[in-house]
């Protein structure tokens, strides 16, 4: 399996598969189905300093290819996070996580980066400046590009890890974005989050989800989101994590084509508990198919 | 928790929108009563959750109502189409709870879980006594299954078409030890108010995965926040919390 190991930041992976946060909790729902220790990485659920609920429910609502959520970064708080999640993790995950952190301040966004960055499963920082869902916070850094620069900043300060800016396509030039969080000192890009949408339920003639908008995600979003790595990778020299749609390994090699040197799948893992093990599995075969020897030699390879 | 492959062997419609599907195949453990399975459909993205009617062996019945386009889809399957199941989701009911007499409610679709509850108390030699609440004489079902069972059996009609005029709460009887209630949320939270012991509440949300990943069904509670896929469906009486 040597084919398929790749590096994020400096730090190898056995394979470029990682579960994209909110999708996957803090691991252990997983487990019940699969060793998960088979993953390159995983991004755990997205941790803010404070404990929150979330929005009203319903938070879920469905489109062709793909879902909405308005979950709203529903978390214990970093304190619980670091005694009751990730002490029970460590019994069964033996690799690195990527920590998600969001906030509503660039004071919470470093002092819960600050708090996850001191543990040792942690091994990279992914900083949410993305969140739909979420009012006066989350995507409203990631919309701006100087404010995403002054996140990016802050929270480099404050931490010894890889810091990865995890990016919102909801923007008119996600180039410039990007831009911004390199110049700035993050060490890596992951993109996309979800793209904000809406549904009417047709009987009530009311939104279908509380928030009224939510994130769309699903194979529906793999084309743009494809796009949109490509873009990316092709503007700044860090790193690039590819997501959005990302559903089967065919879909892997496409973003890391485009640029991407891991990947990561959100929606599927809900709809299949074992998508990213079937994608993990399926990739040799798909390589051989395309003729591809080791897979990190093809990233940013596109022939544009 | 598993997710396996099962052959739909029967799909026929029982009541007004109203269907009852049973299908066969590995099941590696019998759903309990309480739990739920969500169910790939061909061309929609997310499952359908649906709460298990029965179960035995490699067998399951469940009973759902048409209410858009999926659970249409699903009503028009034939009998040996296969469908992509996840089966054993959520915590069921406590069936050591149930004391000697415990009453069960049901209305609408919530009707179905009640009865796999009815089958397997009654099979401990606990005295059953059953609640189905419908709209309308048009929407009545099982009646008859739940009496072959053994159970006391009452039903009533909001518009009095059928058995006993009123809601599930107008019949319930003076002496039970515990109940079971499942239903829409009006109907549930009249039995909260129209009960006297403690009981369980089997409760609805939409879904994104069903087994506690996505944080998609959460509910405030009074021992904190639970998801209804996997920390429910099923709540006890003591922790729950209207919200407004």
């Amino acid at each position: 399996m040597a084919g398929i190991t790749t590096e994020l930041c400096g730090i190898q992976l056995d394979n470029p598969v990682i579960p994209a946060s909110g999708t996957f909790g803090y691991g252990y729902e997983f487990a019940e189905w699969y060793d998960i220790n088979i993953l390159g990485t995983f991004s755990c659920k997205g941790t803010t300093l404070s404990e929150r609920f979330g929005n009203p429910t319903p938070r879920i609502a469905e489109g062709n290819c793909g879902m909405l959520n308005a979950v709203g970064l529903q978390n214990p708080g970093v304190e619980k996070v670091i005694s009751r999640e990730l002490p029970r993790l460590r019994e069964i995950y033996h690799k690195k996580i990527i920590a998600n952190v969001s906030g509503f301040s660039i004071d919470e966004y470093t002092q819960t980066c600050e708090k996850m960055d001191r543990q040792d499963i942690v091994g990279w920082i992914e900083v949410n400046i993305s969140c739909p869902n979420v009012h006066g916070g989350g995507m409203s850094f990631g919309t701006d590009a100087k404010m995403a620069a002054e996140v990016t900043r802050a929270v480099k300060a404050v931490t010894t890890k890889p810091v990865i800016m995890k990016l919102s396509p909801n923007v008119t030039d996600i180039k410039a974005i990007a831009a911004a969080c390199e110049e700035a000192g993050a060490d890596g890009i992951s993109l996309i989050n979800t793209l904000m949408g809406m549904r009417i339920d047709l009987k009530t003639g009311r939104p279908v989800i509380a928030n009224i908008t939510g994130g769309y995600s699903g194979p529906a979003i793999f084309p743009v989101a494809l796009r949109m790595v490509c873009d990316v990778a092709h503007t700044v020299k860090i790193p690039v994590v590819g997501m959005g749609g990302v559903s089967t390994a065919d879909d892997v090699i496409e973003m890391m084509l485009a640029g991407a040197c891991a990947v990561q799948v959100g929606a599927a893992n809900l709809i299949d508990p074992y998508a990213c093990k079937k994608i993990i599995e399926d990739l040799p075969v798909a390589m051989e198919k395309y003729g591809i020897k080791e897979l990190k030699e093809i990233i940013g390879t596109v022939k544009l | 928790m598993e997710n396996t492959i099962l052959k739909i062997t029967e799909n026929r419609k029982l009541a007004k929108d109203v269907f009852l599907m049973r299908l066969a195949g590995r099941l590696s453990e019998t759903p309990r009563p309480g739990q739920f399975i969500n169910i790939k459909l061909p061309e929609f993205y997310l499952r359908r959750p649906i709460s298990v009617c029965d179960a035995s062996e490699g067998t399951l019945t469940v009973i759902y109502k048409t209410v858009g386009r999926g659970t249409g889809l699903l009503s028009g399957l034939a009998p040996g189409e296969e469908l992509d199941v996840l089966c054993g989701l959520g915590n069921g009911y406590d069936l050591d709870a149930a004391g000697s007499a415990p009453v069960l409610l049901g209305g609408g679709v919530g009707v179905p879980p009640m009865y796999y509850l009815a089958r397997k108390l009654i099979a401990r030699c606990v005295k059953v006594q059953v609640i189905l609440g419908f709209n309308t004489a048009e929407e009545v079902f099982f009646e008859e299954e739940f009496r072959a069972l053994g159970a006391e059996v009452t039903v009533t009609t909001v518009d009095g078409s059928y058995g006993t005029k009123g809601f599930v709460t107008d019949a319930l009887p003076e002496d039970y030890t515990y109940f079971y209630t499942c239903g829409p949320g009006p109907m549930l939270k009249a039995v909260y108010a129209g009960t006297v012991t403690s009981g369980e509440f089997s409760f609805e949300e939409r879904m994104g995965c069903g087994f506690g990943a996505c944080m998609g069904c959460s509910c405030k509670t009074i021992t904190g926040y639970k998801r209804i896929c996997k920390d429910g469906p099923v709540l006890k009486k003591e922790e729950i919390l209207w919200q407004a």
